[in-house]
């Protein structure tokens, strides 16, 4: 598979170039901050009017993942929905796409800070889940350790001989993981970023997702 | 023969004038449904247009609007009205003129609506807006004539186009309407006369004495130009030379940045500090009116400007004309000439200033070309549909409509008049519903249709937000840049969006003349404190990019294929000597690569000589193959000459890359998802009131608005690929952008004749592409190799094992 493996607290994981990450040994899939309904919450704001194709987009490319990996278990990390209204509004054929994707899957919504709430579609509803020895939650927290977290999609600008290169990556070090964002109407926030680089240790790498993900000392500057 | 009436026959006498033949002409035809004028500069073109209208109201008293003017300029507008003043005060007539532009107060503007002036001077844009408004029949009640100005630079574009359909629209208003069209030299007076008749009525056409011959000329210098670059700095001693000689010279540049670049320089050489002012379109408003009213009180000894002046403000005294660098097309040359010399029969001056060698060879080429009279251009196809979706708008905010009756108007355009009746319902049910794919959004269903069958705004409020986005001129995106300080700061004019991203604070560029240090970005405007020691940045505007005429690069060609070049200046004869030598010359009937490295990476430079678009589109094709081929193309530039391809590997063998059935097959496939697409989709999107620049909280700015049109452009392509959008961009693109036509004549004039040059290093002909803008990156796996090797680099400094 097209990956990136890594260590976190023993755990043995996998960066996918979709942005995805896979646990083996767990048969757990997990991805962040879907946003999904994006197109119609910002339309409803007096924003731009973007189709309302992201959200199949972004369930495509998350069914070719779980038919890569026929993952037990898919762990979504918060911010899946672009607020609860944008829930609502999920088409038909939308909701009956997620019921199928999650047949005999056990599916998990963590609770972000866009998707506070319980939904209407299938699959348990957490502010965190604890798989020894990871913890996922959406928001990452000072002085924790074997953490993944959504929320800063992170992303990372490179320069490269003749182009500059920008894409989502993930942010890992040896206490957390910090994972981009995989729906497809989302930005992302440069790992130059205080934040992120108040999160992250100095030995922190970004692994850029694409069609063959690399990895790189996180960018600080 | 219509006799003058005896109040302006004195007043000509009075003035020692006589009136000339073909203003008679005007008068004589004043009955004719339209009439096309083409006169030179300075011939008393305007007079010629208004006198039936100044005669006519000076005999019989008019209640409301009697003539409409439209020229493409709001400046032109301003100095008509000046003009015109005159006659009027001078007789004494009965005639109120007033303008109506973007310039225009909000108060005026209102009181023109209930109260319209005999003469109003406007713009396609001003105009269109005044169709959308409920009261248009009011204010447009009894109006006889329309003067369209300086209509050959609104006929080949979009603006001319949807002037048109404003114009069909007040047809329909008033029946009786004139239409008087007028026109500086111009290659097709026939095509220009069928876009502005009411279709099918006929256009005629009155062609007025051409005058004299213009004094056109190579400026001679000691100093040779450069091998490469568009500033033509070396020419700055013989240009103020020049400048010293003459009452008031004009310096055209054919790019901001280059005219700010050289009028920076222009001042340090300026011993004399001869009055010398600067005039383009990103400069602040209230600093372009003051160098305005300095040329128009002769202050100035030259002004250094862009395409802004090119159209026909009177100067009066303006006796020189300066082009710095190629003019690429022979028809603006001789535009730009005409604008020296505003005495009729006398000829006009002006000087060519190559800025590159390169140059030097397509001025010669242009200097034959323009005293031959030998005009270039191409057709335009039939009228774009994104326009036709704005007219749509616009005449829905005036009120409801039947589409039976709009159709019918619609045809009598003549750009328009091939339009079929399903060709206009998509755009009708587009602009009602979004189109299919976008049908279940609430936000695009715009019209709906009553019972009786006409059709409205669903919400009538929607109004507001269709006039503020009026307009086809596609901007670039700019932003505001200000002197910094408490109380907001001196507005010194904009910059793009794209070079003010570069920008890191401390960093210096020049505007308006002047050297300034970036210090921040702040709600859309970049602040800036004075900074007069240090060496610029420089300042980047994308300009408009002219694409040099095929009639042009055919001259080119033959130019090259002399044995020696004794009509050249030295420098350049040994320059193509020197290419000879070390390489070749492009020949007519054959196609030369070069390849050679440079800047790490691999180059290859194909003379094509088919005109900038289709050199686009044909290093879309080829880095398409390429990546197909894994050679790892990273990008391409296109010129009107060459298209420039680099990478990280050299092409060995062309024959499988130039088969033009391949290329042909590979056409589709890019149309699919490209950035010039993109470019294009967004464009017309914006036109067709897909996208709103305009939003009544705030602009929005160049990013926001390319991310939205971006996403847009993905998805229709993805799940609605022939959605009406879609159709008019490959439209479109066809139209200007691809000129696929022109690289299958390209093919078939070399047929197997292609070849390719390896060679260690930069050839003279291929300095100058390494200067030029406008890079397209290729997105493929050149890009995952670059990566690579960008992490190995940073892994390895970092200590760490490579992956």
């Amino acid at each position: 598979m097209n990956g990136c493996e890594i260590t976190l607290h023993g755990a043995r994981l996998t960066t996918l170039g979709s942005g995805a990450l896979w646990w083996a040994d767990q048969s757990l899939l997990c991805v962040s901050d879907l946003h999904l309904c994006k197109s119609e919450r910002m339309a409803r704001r007096g924003g731009p009017n973007l189709p309302p194709y992201e959200t199949r987009d972004t369930l495509t490319r998350l069914a070719a993942d779980l038919d890569h990996t026929q993952a037990r278990t898919v762990v979504c990390l918060g911010d899946s929905f672009d607020d609860l209204q944008a829930a609502q509004s999920l088409l038909e054929e939308d909701r009956l796409w997620i019921t199928r994707l999650q047949a005999g899957r056990h599916w998990v919504w963590i609770e972000g800070n866009h998707d506070p709430g319980p939904i209407d579609v299938g699959g348990s509803h957490l502010a965190e889940l604890f798989v020894p020895p990871l913890t996922f939650r959406h928001i990452a927290t000072h002085g924790t350790s074997g953490e993944i977290s959504g929320h800063y999609h992170p992303k990372v600008t490179l320069p490269t001989r003749g182009r500059r290169i920008s894409r989502p990556a993930f942010l890992v070090d040896n206490d957390r993981l910090i994972m981009p964002a995989y729906g497809t109407y989302t930005g992302g926030l440069r790992s130059h970023d205080g934040v992120l680089a108040s999160l992250m240790q100095p030995d922190a790498s970004a692994i850029l997702t694409g069609a063959v993900p690399t990895r790189i000392p996180m960018p600080r500057l | 023969m219509t006799h003058l009436p005896p109040l302006f026959a004195d007043w000509f006498a009075a003035k020692g004038w006589q009136i000339h033949p073909h203003q008679q002409d005007m008068l004589d035809r004043a009955e004719a449904p339209a009439l096309l004028l083409i006169a030179p500069t300075g011939g008393g073109k305007t007079l010629a247009g208004f006198l039936p209208t100044l005669v006519d109201l000076a005999s019989q008293p008019h209640a409301g609007l009697h003539t409409l003017y439209v020229s493409p300029l709001k400046a032109l507008a301003a100095d008509i009205k000046r003009n015109l003043t005159t006659p009027v005060t001078e007789m004494t007539l009965p005639v109120r003129i007033e303008d109506r532009t973007g310039d225009t107060t909000a108060t005026q503007k209102r009181r023109q609506r209930a109260d319209p002036p005999h003469i109003l001077l406007t713009t396609p844009e001003s105009l269109a807006l005044l169709t959308s408004y409920p009261d248009a029949p009011h204010i447009f009640k009894g109006l006889k004539r329309v003067i369209v100005d300086e209509i050959h630079a609104l006929a080949e574009s979009k603006r001319g186009d949807q002037l048109m359909l404003a114009l069909g629209r007040l047809q329909t208003l008033c029946p009786d309407l004139k239409r008087v069209g007028l026109s500086a030299t111009v290659e097709d007076p026939a095509a220009i006369a069928h876009s502005l008749a009411c279709h099918p009525d006929p256009c005629e056409i009155l062609q007025a004495d051409p005058g004299p011959a213009p004094d056109i000329a190579m400026l001679t210098t000691d100093a040779a130009p450069p091998w490469s670059g568009g500033g033509a700095r070396y020419a700055i001693p013989a240009v103020l030379d020049l400048v010293r000689q003459h009452k008031t010279t004009l310096i055209f540049h054919n790019t901001r940045a280059q005219a700010e670049i050289f009028f920076h320089n222009l001042w340090l050489a300026n011993e004399d500090s001869l009055p010398i002012g600067i005039h383009h379109g990103s400069l602040d408003r209230a600093q372009r009116q003051k160098v305005e009213a300095a040329i128009v009180a002769g202050q100035l000894r030259a002004i250094v400007c862009t395409g802004t002046l090119d159209l026909g403000i009177d100067w009066g005294d303006v006796d020189l004309i300066i082009q710095i660098g190629a003019p690429k097309n022979v028809k603006r040359l001789v535009q730009r000439i005409g604008r020296a010399n505003h005495r009729y029969n006398a000829p006009s001056k002006a000087r060519l200033v190559p800025a590159n060698r390169f140059e030097v060879v397509e001025c010669v080429a242009a200097i034959d070309a323009a005293l031959a009279g030998d005009l270039d251009g191409d057709p335009r196809g039939p009228g774009p549909r994104d326009v036709l979706c704005q007219h749509i708008l616009i005449t829905a905010a005036a009120g409801s409509f039947d589409a039976d009756a709009l159709f019918a108007e619609i045809t009598t355009v003549g750009a328009y008049s091939t339009l079929t009746r399903a060709g206009f319902d998509a755009c009708l049910d587009f602009v009602a519903t979004g189109g299919y794919a976008l049908r279940g959004y609430d936000q695009w269903q715009r019209l709906k249709q009553a019972p009786d069958g006409t059709w409205a705004l669903r919400d009538p409020r929607g109004d507001r937000r269709i006039r503020m986005n009026i307009g086809t001129i596609q901007d670039t995106d700019t932003l505001k840049v200000r002197m910094k300080n408490t109380r907001g700061g001196k507005p010194l004019g904009e910059i793009e969006e794209a070079f003010a991203a570069t920008l890191t604070p401390g960093d210096t560029f020049l505007i308006g003349g002047r050297i300034v240090r970036y210090d921040s970005l702040r709600e859309m405007t970049v602040q800036v404190t004075r900074d007069a020691a240090k060496k610029p940045k420089i300042a980047t505007f994308m300009g408009t990019k002219f694409a040099t005429s095929t009639q042009l690069s055919q001259r080119i060609l033959r130019l090259f294929q002399q044995e020696i070049w004794p009509d050249f200046p030295a420098h350049t004869a040994d320059w193509l000597a020197l290419q000879r030598r070390v390489s070749r010359l492009p020949e007519p009937d054959r196609l030369l690569i070069e390849c050679f490295p440079h800047d790490g990476r691999t180059h290859h430079a194909i003379y094509g000589f088919a005109g900038r678009n289709a050199m686009q589109t044909l290093g879309l094709l080829l880095t398409k193959r390429m990546e197909e081929l894994g050679l790892d193309p990273l990008g391409f530039l296109a010129t009107d000459y060459a298209t420039l391809i680099w990478g990280l590997e050299p092409i060995t063998d062309p024959a499988p890359l130039f088969d033009i059935d391949a290329l042909r097959d590979g056409l589709d496939r890019w149309l699919a998802g490209n950035a010039v697409m993109k470019r294009t989709f967004r464009a017309s999107a914006t036109i067709a009131g897909l996208i709103d620049r305009n939003t009544p909280t705030a602009r929005k700015s160049g990013r926001q608005a390319s991310f939205s049109s971006d996403i847009l452009y993905d998805t229709l392509a993805k799940y609605d690929p022939n959605h009406l959008m879609l159709q008019i961009t490959r439209e479109e693109a066809m139209r200007g952008l691809v000129d696929f036509g022109r690289i299958e004549d390209m093919a078939r004039r070399i047929g197997p004749r292609v070849d390719l040059i390896t060679l260690d290093r930069l050839t003279p002909l291929a300095a100058p592409l390494m200067l030029e803008t406008g890079r397209v990156p290729v997105q493929g796996m050149a890009e995952e190799r670059l990566l690579a090797e960008e992490a190995a680099r940073l892994m390895a400094t970092a200590g760490l094992p490579p992956p």
